[in-house]
């Protein structure tokens, strides 16, 4: 069976221990996630993880299942790519030690609509935001130059349109 | 009210309702103890914390109230973990206490420290290490709440010292809000409607009952269900004793070490109702051959079961009990006929074709007539225990038990020595019935200083040890699957375990012939103290039928 790249959002109580509890099923549970990012939320109190992973319809079904287990996990849900705004954070060091370079660098970070955000003797910090294919399009163009650092923060998604992702109440 | 963190805790759980703790105290719960010096509830000190969560976990399951153990930092509550694995995994409500480090000192490898939050957090429902004297209330109220309630589990407390020293305001009037806890308890009525056509459609239904239908107390359903559809019924190890096994629709036991019958009309079923059940490969033997012809429904509290391990065609997300009863309900509604007898009738033949024989007079004695004195010899509402092996096997596969809490054993973590701690659990829980244990020689030297807690504390608990003087469960398949190389299994001759037991003024018995069983489990039950009875059984005699390890499970070797 194929093996699809699968979203998923879990909405949690901020206690002490959750992401350790959340990091700790799925590795225990034997599924393959690739990335997972934890942020706050328009609650209080409430904080949201997104997880990307690798695997079949079912293993999908059995990480929410099995999240939703977990007492501070409040809200969990698949979410499909088509429906949904997906992004990430990345900040790549380029090797600039030319001043061709440093100029060619620039020029494709604003194809990208990137933004140097640290500019030192011979190297650069760029930072973009995108689709996966995006992001690892421009890392690709940076090789020529010489990436010596990429830090990128996994991914984050967002429901188009009249879903949302949130949770009723105070 | 101002009071000290362990004075709250105390009352925590007395207004939980909790009679006996089962622990050992520690530097990091001198606290505690201090504030239990004055408390009606029964502290009873085991001699290894092992003993204590297992105890914890036997009172528990013979009781279905919530066990609670205690432990100090570090050695004290790592000793914990295994019985708490135990509880997790056999989905037993019981609450564990531990002490820690002040919280200044936590992180800092103080004496004593570890993270048991982190160690324990696989094999735990849920776990409160506390931050606050404040929140003592909330967080006992919570954890007893989450213990007992939906797919129960075990839930662990840890204390630093210094929060048992404080002193703050305490308000016992807290709501609890888990707003991320909502256990299902009514099953879907569209799915319950679908569950009620699809029996009544069925040819060769069978029913398979696990743990769950004795933690929701659902037997009485059950049996209205099977007699209502004239389904036979089979029980997992868990559910052994939610059907009464000497019934006409009772099959016994499914799985490797199961009834003939059972593994037969499992497998010739076209409809299965699964019920509190999680498809273990114990039970279902290769998955690729289970039940191959069969349309299954699966009721279960606990959603992530659904379709783990087998897929199924009609789950039903929600109480065992709750479930059955409006199942029969639509069932009544919509049923016309009779169903047709062609298929009891099979069942029959094969019950009466594969009935074990039992009866042997050999010395050194069978195991299996060992197992039908102790069978013949017990009431109904008395509970046995196991250890874990070839005895855990034998009373599995050939004592028949009737009554829910009946039947108590390490199903899946395979526990060796839960037996006997837990059989003293089980006996505090109810003091009134006779209780033993099933034990392996082995298993029962895992936990065999608790014969002084059970001594010193006059909880009179038989312990019946099938000497074989060999770890036989492993011997057994060296010597099925391994050529017979005998690789570290021998336990040599002693210890003499009827010493053993006079050493710790318990009352020990050798029994060596069948006519010595009757008279010894007479005096056993009557001696007013706790009793080892070291019945001499063959060393080589192994536990059939077995079906070997990932095959069907018609694929029997007798
Ligand atoms: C704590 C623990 N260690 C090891 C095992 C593996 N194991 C399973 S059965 C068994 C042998 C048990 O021997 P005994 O208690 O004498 O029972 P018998 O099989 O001889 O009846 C062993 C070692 C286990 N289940 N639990
Ligand atoms: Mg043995």
């Amino acid at each position: 069976m194929e093996n699809k790249t699968h979203y998923i959002v879990a909405l949690v109580e901020d206690k002490p221990g959750v992401m350790q509890r959340v990091s700790g099923l799925l590795s225990r549970r034997n599924f393959n996630i690739k990335s997972i990012s934890v942020g706050a939320t328009e609650k209080l109190g409430i904080s949201r993880i997104t997880m990307t992973l690798k695997g079949q319809e079912e293993v999908l079904e059995q990480v929410i299942k099995q999240l939703n287990k977990l007492i501070e996990v409040v809200k969990v849900l698949g979410i499909e790519k088509d429906e949904s705004v997906i992004r990430e954070l990345v900040l790549i060091k380029v090797n600039t030690a030319t001043v061709s370079a440093r100029a060619e660098v620039v020029q494709y970070a604003n194809i990208f609509r990137g933004r140097v955000v640290d500019v030192a003797k011979d190297s650069m910090v760029i930072e973009i935001t995108g689709d996966e294919s995006k992001i690892n399009a421009f890392i690709e163009l940076m090789r020529s130059y010489g990436v010596k650092e990429v830090a990128r923060t996994g991914k984050t998604i967002m429901t188009r349109g009249k879903k949302i992702v949130s949770i009723k109440g105070k | 009210m101002k009071m000290s963190g362990a004075r709250a805790i105390v009352s925590g759980l007395e207004k939980e309702g909790v009679e006996v703790i089962f622990g050992i105290p520690g530097g990091q719960s001198i606290p505690l103890y201090d504030a239990l010096y004055d408390s009606s509830m029964n502290h009873i000190l085991t001699r290894h914390e092992q003993g204590a969560a297992h105890a914890a976990d036997g009172y528990a399951r013979a009781s279905g109230k919530v066990g609670v153990c205690s432990a100090t930092s570090g050695p004290g509550a790592t000793n914990l973990t295994t019985g708490i694995a135990n509880a997790y995994m056999d989905s037993s409500p019981i609450v564990a206490i531990t002490g820690q480090v002040p919280r200044a000192s936590i992180g800092k490898d103080a004496f004593q420290e570890t993270d048991i939050i982190g160690i324990t957090m696989p094999v735990t429902k849920q776990s409160f290490q506390l931050r606050s004297v404040a929140e003592i209330p909330e967080v006992i109220k919570s954890s007893f709440y989450i213990a007992k309630t939906g797919r129960p589990g075990p839930v662990l407390i840890d204390i630093p010292k210094d929060i048992q020293e404080i002193e703050d305001e305490i308000d016992f009037n807290v709501k609890l809000e888990l707003n991320g806890y909502k256990p299902t308890l009514r099953g879907h009525p569209r799915q319950i409607k679908e569950a009620a056509k699809l029996i009544l459609e069925a040819e060769r239904p069978v029913i398979i009952a696990g743990g769950g239908v004795i933690i929701s107390e659902a037997s009485e359903e059950l049996m209205e269900l099977a007699r209502l559809i004239g389904a036979p019924v089979t029980t997992t190890l868990m559910g052994k004793g939610s059907f009464p096994e000497m019934d006409p629709l009772a099959l016994g036991v499914l799985g490797m070490h199961g009834r003939k019958a059972a593994n037969y009309a499992v497998t010739d079923s076209d409809v299965l109702i699964s019920i509190g059940m999680r498809f273990s490969d114990r039970s279902t033997g290769a998955v690729s051959c289970f039940a191959p012809d069969a349309k299954i429904i699966h009721i279960d509290i606990d959603p992530a079961e659904i379709g783990k391990n087998v897929s199924v065609d009609i789950p039903v997300v929600g109480d065992a009990k709750t479930v059955l009863k409006e199942l029969i309900r639509v069932l009544r509604k919509i049923m016309e006929s009779e169903k047709s007898k062609a298929w009891q009738e099979k069942i029959k033949i094969w019950k009466k074709e594969f009935s074990p024989k039992m009866d042997y007079d050999d010395v050194p004695l069978k195991p299996h007539r060992v197992i039908k004195e102790i069978m013949d010899f017990l009431s109904e509402d008395d509970i046995v225990t196991t250890e874990v092996g070839q005895c855990q096997m034998w009373a599995h596969h050939y004592m028949g038990r009737s009554k829910p809490r009946s039947f108590i054993s390490s199903g899946g973590l395979g526990t060796m020595g839960f037996g006997f701690p837990a059989a003293m659990g089980a006996k505090v829980a109810k003091p009134d019935v006779n209780v033993i244990d099933i034990a392996g020689d082995g298993s029962f030297l895992m936990n065999i200083q608790e014969l002084a807690t059970v001594v010193e504390n006059n909880i009179n608990v038989v312990v019946g040890v099938f000497d074989n003087h060999y770890l036989g469960m492993v011997r057994q398949w060296q010597e099925l699957f391994y050529d017979r190389r005998y690789s570290s299994v021998y336990l040599g001759n002693l210890p003499d375990f009827v010493k053993v037991a006079e050493g710790f003024g318990a009352l020990g018995i050798r029994v060596e012939k069948p006519e010595e069983i009757r008279p010894a489990l007479k005096e056993a039950f009557n001696a007013g103290k706790p009793v080892v009875l070291d019945f001499m059984i063959e060393h080589e005699c192994n536990i059939f039928p077995m079906v070997p390890p990932g095959r069907c499970l018609k694929d029997i070797m007798e």
